[in-house]
């Protein structure tokens, strides 16, 4: 028999059928006898004061069963977790899941209803009755900070500082020819995934069941557990079908608290799941930096050291890692590139808004950002190539593993090979040909070239150095291999997908450690009952982390299944070799196939000294080193000088992501994230006003590209295979994103630097490129009225 | 409260319901057909899509009663003898799906693009699913797979 290598090979999904068929079970599909729908009433301002509630109008309402208030929760509802309190400073406020007494953002619930249908509890919510007592808005990090600024919390506004030092700063700007100094800002996001959030609780009287449209199950029942004081061993979570999370389901939301608090008291189901406009108020939002970055270089474009200072904007609490997420970025300024000295300070500021937390690339894609503009600056400034000032700085192939300035160890990668072969795929020099020659016919259409190279840290995380930086867990992941009598396989794994396309890679890796048929693998996953032990799935851990940990299982099961076959083929476990799934007496063609073995360890009939019935094993993983995806991302595109149209015109992007077990995962993986990159430079930003109310709480009004906005994606790999894992993988989900942004925005920027443009804010709207381009030219009539 | 008739993946429904009752939910929470799922309040994004007599409409923005009389079909009755749509499958040869929710919707707009256009552009496909977000695939490989489903339903009706 010829056993086909499955890690490499682009396998179709074993997911699909389900979804394509509607065989699905979304939470909200999800129903319970005698279930009961929760709907929250949310408030209407930014900061105010609850001088009242009255839910009794709601209370007499047909169809209505319940409804309370924050009040009535107050003594048992608990306050929401934050478990990476970053410095010794931070300051964690009490986060009632219901708002008791004052309301800090505008969709922060203050009550609540439950009926019998959705239709009857929205009718209830018109009934409550709320007084507030106005309090002033907070909105702007600056202001917040700014003395005799409104408080939104007693403690003041400011949540944590941070300050990293390493290598001599002063002696790298001193003197230094070049200094590059510019603010960015990082926009805030709204994650939208095409599922809205749902949440079902249930319970017996004694036990209670969970299912949330989460990413973390696991993380989110020991939380659940120590909010509402349910002991640990008396609750299940269970993520179904998930659709979509990017990091916004990577939370223990207020939702999952009291629909399980509800369920106890009220000794039913209840359901909740949110409505679009909801959920852009309250699925925690991500980015919203201020980046103050200098960088000083040599006359040759050689860098001497960088500066970075952040602004963070928490918004109005700290969830569950919301301070750890600019954190994520402080050793990532320094990307690929080598330096002298590197400087990073961060304030984390509370402001009446949703707050903040991890969203695609948490972190990383702003430090990026940051970087890889001012590398384009630098070469501006220099009258260099873009790619050129890159070449000089970066890491070079025969230098890794390499030690950065901020202290992490990159194992391996490639940087040139990536860059080479995306320039070519691109066709750069024939591109910059084509600019110059619109350049110099002055056409009113320009195009501009954007270079991002990158790299990111995933694989989160080695346990030890999360310790280090005071993160409450661990970053191991789990998984488990039971062989059946039959001779199939079940996989179980601690990590929990939410459109990755687990099912299909783990039972590649599976088929490949076993020996055994793909079709013979089935994954289990996202049911704390059923996977037992796990950290879940966010920051591009799942293979890295829980692949490893389920090969590691294989092997487990393998060496055990040896023994067996040892003692049935009545020979020395050392006179055995494994092929194609079977092991084989050395010279002889006598052999046992391991889905064989799993009979006999089912049977136990005879079994050898010190060998336990099944063929099963577990094992945990826990990497050495976090992984460093990297790769060359170029983007070009023509900006309309009239109108300030933005039209993407190609977009070419050559990743390294170590090994690769599934080509056609990796590949969607990357789309994803480059279309979300692309849509942060160009489209996507939540708007507060000035009162805090949310302008964008709609798809109508936050503009998320459809597939008319996006051009088809060239895509193209190298290889370097991790060392700190035994797959050789890196991990894919955010390189996309990551990479995107700087691409895009560098791309405009080079598009408009003939007319004196070196910035424009994102998204870089129409309406923001052609003010950007007439305020430069008001300028420069000014400055000739001057000279006249 | 209004009496309607509806047939539903080819089974005829008699129900009473309220005025206000979206066709969404009416198929989702009343006949238990839960493959259409919703995603958003605004018919942005597509995801509820359902043929409403042979045309794709955004069932979260009708309502029950304007389904009176009506024939819908949804993802679950879209398939012929337990076998996949060729749009269906083109998806899934594709890989134009990762976390599958907004599938459902886009397979049905797909479907509803060709009925008008059955050779269609790159460019065409794009702008025909402009009502259908996605946040996973970037689109690149439904483009591919509204293509692909091209090619097999033109064979489909070619062949005899």
């Amino acid at each position: 028999m010829t056993v086909q290598q499955e890690i490499g090979r682009p396998r179709r999904r074993k997911e699909d059928a389900r979804l394509l068929t509607g065989r699905t079970q979304w939470t909200d599909n999800l129903s319970r006898p005698g279930m009961l729908h929760v709907m929250f009433l949310r408030s209407p301002m930014a900061h105010a004061r609850i001088a009242r509630v009255d839910v009794s109008g709601a209370r007499d309402l047909p169809g209505v069963v319940a409804a309370f208030s924050g009040q009535d929760f107050a003594a048992e509802q608990g306050s929401l977790p934050c478990a990476w309190p970053v410095s010794e400073d931070v300051v964690i406020p009490d986060h009632p899941p219901m708002a008791v007494s004052e309301v800090r953002y505008v969709g922060e619930a203050v009550a609540c209803v439950i009926a019998t249908d959705r239709y009857r509890a929205a009718d209830a919510l018109e009934a409550i009755d709320v007084e507030y007592e106005q309090l002033p808005a907070v909105l702007d990090m600056n202001e917040a900070l700014a003395e005799g600024s409104p408080k939104v919390h007693e403690a003041g506004n400011k949540a944590f500082s941070v300050k990293i030092n390493s290598g001599d700063i002063e002696a790298a700007f001193r003197d230094a020819p070049v200094v590059i100094d510019r603010t960015y800002r990082q926009q805030r996001l709204i994650p939208s995934a095409m599922e809205p959030r749902a949440v079902l609780a249930d319970t017996d009287g004694e036990a209670f069941t969970l299912w949330s449209s989460t990413q973390i199950p696991h993380v989110l029942r020991v939380m659940l557990a120590v909010v509402t004081g349910i002991p640990e061993h008396r609750l299940r979570v269970i993520a179904p079908d998930v659709g979509g999370g990017f990091g916004s389901k990577l939370q223990v939301t207020a939702e999952e608290v009291l629909c399980l608090l509800l369920a106890r008291r009220l000794g039913r189901p209840v359901k909740w799941t949110e409505s679009r406009s909801e959920g852009n108020l309250t699925v925690h939002h991500g980015r919203d930096q201020i980046q103050h970055i200098r960088l000083a270089a040599d006359a040759d474009g050689r860098i001497r050291g960088l500066r970075v200072g952040l602004l963070a904007d928490m918004g109005a609490y700290l969830m569950l890692v919301t301070p750890g997420i600019p954190l994520l970025g402080a050793s990532m300024f320094n990307a690929i590139y080598k330096m002298d000295a590197y400087e990073f300070g961060c304030t984390g500021v509370f402001t009446t808004k949703m707050p903040t937390d991890a969203y695609r690339g948490a972190g990383r894609p702003e430090a990026t950002f940051g970087i890889e503009r001012v590398m384009d600056e630098l070469a501006a400034e220099l009258k260099m190539d873009p790619v050129d000032v890159r070449r000089r700085n970066w890491i070079k192939h025969d230098e890794f593993p390499y030690t950065t300035i901020s202290g992490l160890t990159y194992d391996s990668g490639n940087y040139e090979a990536a860059t080479e072969k995306a320039l070519a795929l691109f066709g750069y020099d024939k591109l910059r040909a084509e600019q110059a020659d619109r350049r110099d016919r002055g056409d009113p259409v320009q195009l501009g070239l954007g270079v991002s190279t990158y790299t990111e840290m995933c694989g989160l995380a080695p346990s030890r150095m999360l310790g280090e930086s005071n993160y409450g867990a661990g970053g191991w992941e789990h998984g488990s291999v039971r062989m059946l009598p039959t001779g199939k396989v079940e996989v179980i794994t601690g990590t929990s997908p939410h459109g990755q396309g687990h099912v299909t890679s783990w039972s590649q890796i599976a088929a490949d450690a076993l020996g055994v048929p793909f079709e013979d693998v089935t994954v289990l996953h996202g049911d704390t009952a059923i996977a037992h032990k796990g950290m879940d799935t966010y920051g591009s851990r799942s293979l890295v982390v829980g692949g490893v940990a389920v090969l590691k299982a294989c092997d487990k099961v393998k060496e055990k299944a040896r023994k067996l076959a040892a003692h049935v083929l009545e020979c020395s476990p050392d006179d055995l070799e494994f092929a194609a799934g079977a092991f084989k007496v050395r010279g002889t063609d006598q052999q046992k196939t391991v889905q064989e073995l799993a009979y006999a360890a089912f049977t136990a009939h005879d079994l050898p000294e010190g060998v336990e019935a099944r063929l099963d094993s577990d094992a945990t993983f826990d990497p050495e080193n976090y992984s460093f995806p990297h790769g060359t991302h170029l983007c070009a595109v023509e900006v309309d000088t009239e109108t300030g149209m933005v039209k993407i015109r190609s977009y070419v992007a050559v990743d390294d992501v170590g090994k690769v077990v599934n080509p056609l995962i990796v590949e969607g993986q990357v789309h994803g994230g480059i279309a979300q990159g692309i849509a942060q430079a160009l489209f996507e930003e939540a708007v507060y006003d000035a009162e805090g109310n949310l302008l964008t709480t709609t798809m109508a009004d936050y503009l998320m590209p459809s597939a008319a906005d996006l051009p088809t994606f060239d895509l193209d790999r190298t290889e370097s295979p991790a060392t700190s894992n035994p797959l050789g993988a890196k991990g894919v989900g955010e390189a996309g994103t990551i990479a995107s942004t700087p691409a895009v925005v560098n791309a405009i920027v080079d598009a408009l630097r003939p007319h004196g443009i070196h910035d424009v804010e994102m998204p870089c709207t129409p309406e923001r490129v052609w003010r950007a381009l007439r305020e430069r030219a008001q300028e420069e009539r000014a400055q000739e009225g001057v000279r006249q | 409260m209004p009496r309607i008739t509806v047939t539903v993946d080819g089974i005829k429904y008699e129900e009473d319901v309220e005025p206000r009752l979206l066709l969404v939910h009416l198929l989702r929470e009343r006949l238990g057909k839960t493959g259409t799922p919703v995603g958003c309040d605004t018919s942005n994004c597509g995801a509820c899509t359902v043929m409403l007599d042979g045309k794709s409409v955004k069932s979260c923005s009708a309502l029950a009663v304007q389904a009176d009389g009506c024939d819908v079909v949804t993802i679950e009755g879209l398939g012929a003898n337990g076998s996949m749509h060729p749009m269906q499958r083109a998806f899934h040869e594709e890989h134009a799906l990762q976390c599958g929710y907004c599938t459902p919707g886009m397979v049905m707009a797909a479907i509803d693009l060709l009925r008008e256009n059955p050779e269609p552009s790159e460019e065409a496909i794009r702008e025909g699913l402009e009502g259908n977000l996605c946040r996973c695939t970037g689109y690149c490989n439904i483009v591919k797979a509204v293509r692909r489903g091209a090619q097999e339903m033109g064979r489909a009706v070619t062949t005899p």
